[in-house]
């Protein structure tokens, strides 16, 4: 037999000890950047090595794990994770939503809805969302802990006066708690409302800026915005081409080099599961491109 | 106190009041032992030549340093006078994002330089929880037209502003929620002689119309002349001379001042 030459979940005892005091501190201050002293990991740093080390801190021998990839549980980014954590600590994965414990995401929140007994661990790259119009970090924290966030809305004031709206679709600033302004990540805003109250708990890690937060269970997260410009959930305005789900996030596809298109969902095992259940979309009962033309 | 033959003020109860301030920088003194009261209403200007100790002094009055010795106290909306040491960071940004501004030489110091001109004046309220848009661009226009910038820059940064225009557009950004004291360090340093008179002009107009209080540092003699109801000559950290400014200007007693008044030192 070959004896592993690494720990269950690849990182030792002690660097997990010390990544669950972060973990432990950010579920007590919703929102709040905790800072911790973030392990060099086996991937470059754009591969979500922040999510992969609160993985391996929480994991334990009966979880099941689940990785996507803007929505997707096959690129090469959530093989590599998920292929990781069976090799180092030897858990069961899927690619189910339903039958997760622990999910580690990039980019989506799963449209199924997530349960009691779930962790959501996010990947993120750029934890802090004042960064964009004050790059200080002393004064950034010093914001968060006064609680001055008219910064935040200086960036949708913008928005709206270039674009006529608030054009911000991906790290829709948030306000945990009604405290802490939070980035969630670069999700797309259509997530930000299954944040809000969500039963499971909510990890965030980012492993260059050496920061962890937390949504704990049950939490309000509000989506910032103007009184006469409220927060709006963006989606293509179409159907899935294969599952005809109505309410998912959908992603453009091209179909053939003359520009075809289609709308699928992102979530891949969301869309499979409805295949399964006998949904059909556009594309399923008829090619998609000729039906749209006629 | 010093001067008691004040320029307008609508109660005999200071604003703001500084005792013993004094600040060194290791061996040096920079302050010494600076006192006075300032008026609703009233302008003061701080001239005195390079090195003198002006900016140090605005930097303290303003709270964004600590005196060695000495205090400052201010009036709040609610008419209590608060001792500004003592004051919580939270209490004194606040005091410095609403009833207070602050005017900077360098315009780069006091906008975001790549922010639209109406989101560089919305930025205080919005601070305060302003949350409606159309409010907020409604107010920063009128605050452009207020100070002579045309509206439809509303969505130009200040980058691609002149130096004049980018010192109006501060002032605009500081006077949004109708503070009651300006401190201002050179406002027009740095312009040239026209854009100067100009931006004088309509500092004027402001300070009056909006019965502002404001302490000017300057080393041009003609924009306190200009701004202020009295002025303090600063020699070495220290108050050499204070008085309305007309008389001090035209009939120094200090030889400093005289000096000072008549070129002979370069201000
Ligand atoms: N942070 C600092 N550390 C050390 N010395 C300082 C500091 N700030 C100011 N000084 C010194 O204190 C003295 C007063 O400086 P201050 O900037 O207040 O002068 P000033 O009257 O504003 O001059 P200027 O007209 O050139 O702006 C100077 O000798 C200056 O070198
Ligand atoms: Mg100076
Ligand atoms: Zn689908």
């Amino acid at each position: 037999m070959n004896a592993p030459t690494y720990n269950f979940a690849y990182l030792d005892e002690q660097t997990k000890r010390m990544i669950r005091r972060a973990i432990l501190k950010a579920i007590a201050i919703p929102g709040y950047q905790v800072p911790f002293a973030s392990r060099e990991m086996p991937m470059p740093y754009g591969w979500g090595t922040g999510g992969v080390q609160v993985t391996a801190a929480i994991l334990g021998t009966n979880d099941v794990l689940k990785v996507i990839d803007q929505g997707s549980d096959d690129t090469t980014n959530a093989i590599s994770i998920r292929k990781f954590f069976e090799k180092t600590a030897g858990v069961v994965t899927t690619t189910s939503t339903a039958d997760a414990t622990v999910i580690q995401t990039r980019h989506r929140i799963p449209e199924a809805p997530l349960h009691a007994q779930q962790v959501l661990v996010y990947q993120v790259p750029i934890p802090e969302p004042l960064r964009y119009l004050e790059p200080r970090e002393t004064e950034t924290r010093r914001m968060h802990a006064l609680g001055e966030y008219g910064l935040m809305h200086v960036k949708l004031y913008e928005d709206i006066a270039r674009f006529g709206h608030i054009a911000t679709a991906y790290a829709y600033p948030v306000k945990v708690n009604a405290r802490y302004v939070m980035d969630p990540s670069p999700t797309p805003k259509f997530d930000n409302p299954k944040m809000d109250n969500c039963p499971a708990l909510q990890l965030f890690g980012a492993g260059r800026e050496k920061r962890i937060y937390a949504i704990p269970p049950y939490t309000s997260v509000v989506s910032l915005d103007f009184e006469d410009h409220p927060f709006t959930r963006y989606k293509h305005d179409a159907c899935c081409a294969l599952c005809d789900s109505g309410d998912s996030y959908l992603d453009e596809i091209v179909t053939d080099n003359k520009g075809s298109r289609m709308f699928v969902c992102s979530d891949t095992d969301y869309c499979e599961t409805r295949q399964s259940q006998g949904h059909r979309g556009s594309e399923n009962a008829a090619p998609y491109a000729e039906s749209k033309h006629a | 106190m010093l001067d008691v033959t004040k320029a307008p003020r609508d109660d005999d109860q200071p604003l703001l009041l500084a005792e013993g301030l004094s600040k060194s920088f290791g061996r040096l003194q920079a302050c010494r032992e600076v006192s006075f009261a300032l008026y609703p209403g009233e302008v003061l200007a701080i001239v005195g030549e390079s090195g003198s100790g002006k900016s140090t002094l605005l930097q303290l009055l303003s709270a964004q340093m600590a005196p060695n010795a000495g205090s400052v106290s201010y009036r709040m909306r609610d008419g209590v006078m608060r001792d500004l040491g003592a004051l919580g960071e939270a209490e004194r940004r606040f005091l410095f994002r609403t009833d207070w501004g602050f005017v900077h030489q360098d315009p780069a110091m006091g906008l975001r330089m790549a922010v639209s001109a109406g989101a560089n004046v919305g930025e205080r309220l919005m601070a305060v929880g302003h949350n409606h848009y159309g409010k907020i661009r409604q107010t920063a226009a009128s605050w452009l037209e207020r100070v002579e910038i045309s509206v439809d820059r509303i969505d130009d940064a200040p980058k691609t502003y002149s130096g004049g225009m980018r010192q109006r557009l501060q002032i605009a950004r500081n006077l949004v929620t109708e503070p009651r004291l300006v401190f201002m360090d050179e406002p027009t340093g740095g312009l040239d002689v026209s854009v100067q008179a100009r931006l004088l002009d309509m500092m004027r107009t402001l300070v009056s119309e909006l019965g502002l209080a404001a302490i000017v540092v300057t080393h041009d003699l003609a924009v306190a002349r200009l701004l202020s109801h009295r002025v303090m000559v600063m020699q070495g950290g220290r108050v050499v001379e204070t008085g309305l400014t007309d008389q001090v200007l035209d009939d120094p007693r200090e030889p400093y001042t005289q000096l000072l008044v008549s070129s002979i030192l370069p201000a």
